[in-house]
This record gives structure tokens, sequence and C-alpha cells, in this order.
């Protein structure tokens, strides 16, 4: 465990290209769900550890997006009902998200 | 029905609008007489003739046309704009203008862009002034928005015009959110604003327009603008100011002094009334056939020498 916390220690120090190549060869990423349904991402706030593939799910007729506040990692395009986004985070922390289209719908990404 | 032999100036008014008032119950429609800022209801259908003969020009305000969408309750938002463009050309009298409140498209789509300017073409009106809503940014900040129907007097986005003594401001409030937030005009846009309405005198009637609504209608849902406050106290020296926004598909008004807001029904389909549902999405709960009478287009007149303005609500079915 220690040694996986360094490993990704290294990664937060900016080693992101052999972390990409690493990942890949570790197999599969961790994956956890966010829904989005009645204009709220379900859960609001979801914390994993890093690596993890978090992918969001439209379940509303309406369109949503995926916005990193202070564009801390990359933003989804309007997804669709039923359409979904996925992105890895590989370093701890607080991501803070919201949707741009209803910026009144919030989640956070708590990275350990 | 009518008070015919009223003397006084001001019994003829009254008498008048005792007579709209009488003529007005007769149909279906509603019709919003603004005097002072304060609102009065009055039915719509027998109207149209006796507006026009006083009225010195009058617009039509469409909104969230959302083309693109194609589910339940309307699969067909192309037809219900077309319906609503026909609405309005059959019209006697013909508006000068048309203002489209946002929400032309759904997800801001080139062939959405290109549906909606190729539909809006069968409006018989001179012009249609548009303001984004934050379903035509996506993606890029409005760049596509701002190219095809923006009217490039500002960096911005924004604008203003006077068209037969009423001054018109065109915001844009859907750029630029914060998380958690609500509607932004953000501080250039408001600099802008002070400064385009400071020579103005307090006898102009103000037309104010943009997408989300500018003030708090219900902020569980983000229907509101964060710093509407602020153009605001801008516009309250002003003795009449309409402010006329969409995003909320149904009809609500408030009167604030002599501000009054309004926002618009869609061309396309309902939303719930506030926390009358467990989200703001389309409202599909409706009577099968009644898609009509939840869509519609919006008049507004400009009385000749008078500072109200007429504003007309008008269903599709």
């Amino acid at each position: 465990m220690s040694g996986a916390r360094a490993w990704w220690r290294a990664l937060a120090l900016g080693v992101a290209a052999l972390g990409a190549g690493s990942a890949a060869a570790a197999g599969k990423p961790a994956q956890a769900k966010v829904e989005i349904k009645h204009f709220a991402f379900v859960p609001e706030a979801l914390t994993v550890s890093a690596g993890t593939r978090v992918v969001w799910t439209n379940r509303d007729d309406e369109p949503h997006i995926v916005v990193s506040a202070g564009n801390r990692f990359a933003s989804s395009k309007a997804m669709d009902t039923d359409e979904t986004y996925a992105t890895v985070f590989d370093k701890p922390g607080t991501y803070a998200y919201f949707c741009s289209i209803h910026p009144h719908m919030v989640g956070t990404i708590i990275v350990r | 029905m009518q008070d015919h032999d009223d003397k006084q100036d001001d019994q003829a008014v009254h008498g008048r609008r005792q007579f709209l008032q009488c003529m007005a119950w007769a149909g279906a429609g509603t019709l919003w007489l603004m005097k002072g800022g304060v609102l009065q209801a009055h039915a719509l259908d027998g109207l149209a003739g006796g507006e026009a003969a006083d009225a010195s020009f009058s617009f039509v305000q469409i909104s969230d046309s959302h083309i693109g969408f194609h589910k339940e309750p309307n699969p067909d938002v192309a037809a219900t704009l077309r319906a609503s463009l026909a609405k309005i050309n059959a019209r006697s009298t013909k508006p000068d203008f048309l203002l489209h409140t946002g929400d032309l498209t759904h997800l801001s789509k080139p062939e959405e862009f290109d549906t909606l300017s190729g539909l809006m073409q069968e409006a018989k009106a001179p012009h249609t002034f548009y303001v984004p809503g934050e379903h035509d940014v996506i993606g890029d900040n409005g760049a596509e928005f701002f190219r095809r129907f923006g009217q490039h007097q500002q960096s911005g986005g924004w604008y203003s015009f006077d068209h037969r003594g009423v001054h018109f401001v065109g915001l844009i409030n859907v750029l630029n959110l914060k998380a958690g937030g609500f509607g932004s005009l953000g501080a250039d846009q408001l600099a802008w604003l002070k400064q385009d309405l400071a020579g103005l005198s307090a006898e102009t009637p103000v037309v104010v327009f943009a997408h989300m609504p500018m003030w708090t209608v219900y902020p569980q849902w983000g229907w509101g603008t964060d710093d509407s406050a602020e153009a605001m106290t801008y516009l309250r020296r002003f003795g009449s100011v309409s402010v006329l926004n969409g995003h909320i598909h149904q009809i609500q008004q408030k009167v604030e002094g002599k501000i009054t807001f309004y926002t618009a029904r869609s061309t396309a389909y309902p939303q719930p009334a506030p926390g009358k549902a467990d989200a703001p999405g389309p409202l599909k709960d409706i009577a099968p056939g009644s898609l009509q009478t939840y869509l519609g287009v919006r008049e507004v007149s400009h009385v000749r020498g008078k500072q109200a303005l007429a504003v007309t609500e008008e269903v599709l079915a």
C-alpha cells in the first residue's frame, strides 16, 4: 500500500506520461459511477482512489455537461439522454464540478 | 358594456379599459396591459383591432425553440416553431420585429442552428433580434451563435438599440456561469449597461431582454441571475421598464416598482411550475392533444404618447 502511495505521489509530481502507460499496463483502472438524474449528480460527493475512472451517465431528458470548477480536469461535451462521459482521476485532491447548462447542479470528486 | 359618455380624459381611459375588459372575457388568451409598472390582466380575443388602432408599433417575443429536442412531450419542435411563426404572420398588425430570447437550439449543433435559421425565414418580419440561451453556447462559449445571430456591437455580445422612442437592451446572462450559481451578467456587461442607460431621460420606456430570468423565480432550480439586482439599480429611475426573459418555458410575472418582469412560454415544450416536480425537465404529464395550449408567443405593443407597453400572450392552440 505504501508502495502504491509512493507511486501515486510520483505521479502527482508530474510524471504524467509514465502514469498513463503504467495504468494501462496495470490492467483496467478501477471504475466508479455518477448518475445524473432529476437535475442532480448522484452521489453528489464521490470518494475514489487515485487512478479511478469516473463515469457519468445522464438519465435526464435534458442534456447536461460536466465542467470542472477551476478547469482542473477536462470537461465533457453535452451529454444527451443515456450518454456517458468518463475521465481518470490520477492525482489526489478535491475536484468540484458543475453542469454549465444548469450551474445549480454541483458535485465533487474526492480522490485519495 | 362600455362607458360611452365619459367626458373627462381619465374617465375616457377608464371607459376604454372597461370596454376592453368586457370584450376581453369573450375569448381565450390573455392580454397584459401595463401602466406605470402595474400589470392588469385582460383576455385577448377580439382585442387585436382595438389595440392596433392606437399602438405606434408592436413586436413579438418568441423563446426556447430548442431545435434538436425530439422527445416527449414534443417530438417535432420544428413544427411548433413553424406554427408559432404562422400565428404571428396571420396577425392583422405586423410586428416591427421579433425578439428570440434564447435556446434557439437544444445542443448548439451547427445543423440545429441551420434548421432554426431556415425556419425563421418564414417569419414575415423585417428583422429578428436574438440573445443566446445556455443551450446555444455549449462547447464554444457561443462563438457559433454570435457569428450567426449576433449584433456585433460589443465583444461580449450584448447590445442596445432605439426603436420609435423605446430603448431596447439585449443582455447575455448564460456565459461564465459559476458552480452553484445562476445566470450571470458579469462586471464588464454591467459597466456597459450603466453607461448605455446613463444618457437616457427617465421618461424613455426601456425594454430589457435576456434568456434567464432576471429575478429569482426559484433558486432551487437555478431560475435567476446572480447579479441582476445590480442591473436593476441602473433601471429603477425609469418610468417604465419591461424585462422579458425565457428559460423557464412558462409565464411568470413580477412587479417591482416601475420594473415589470415577464418570462415567456416556449415554442417547444412546457416546464413544470416552480417546485411542482422533482426537477425542471420537460413537462410530460399533460393531457393528450393539449401541448399547444402550453406553447405560445408574446406580442408587445407600444401605445403612442404613453409610457405603457401592452403585453399580449397568445397560445398556439
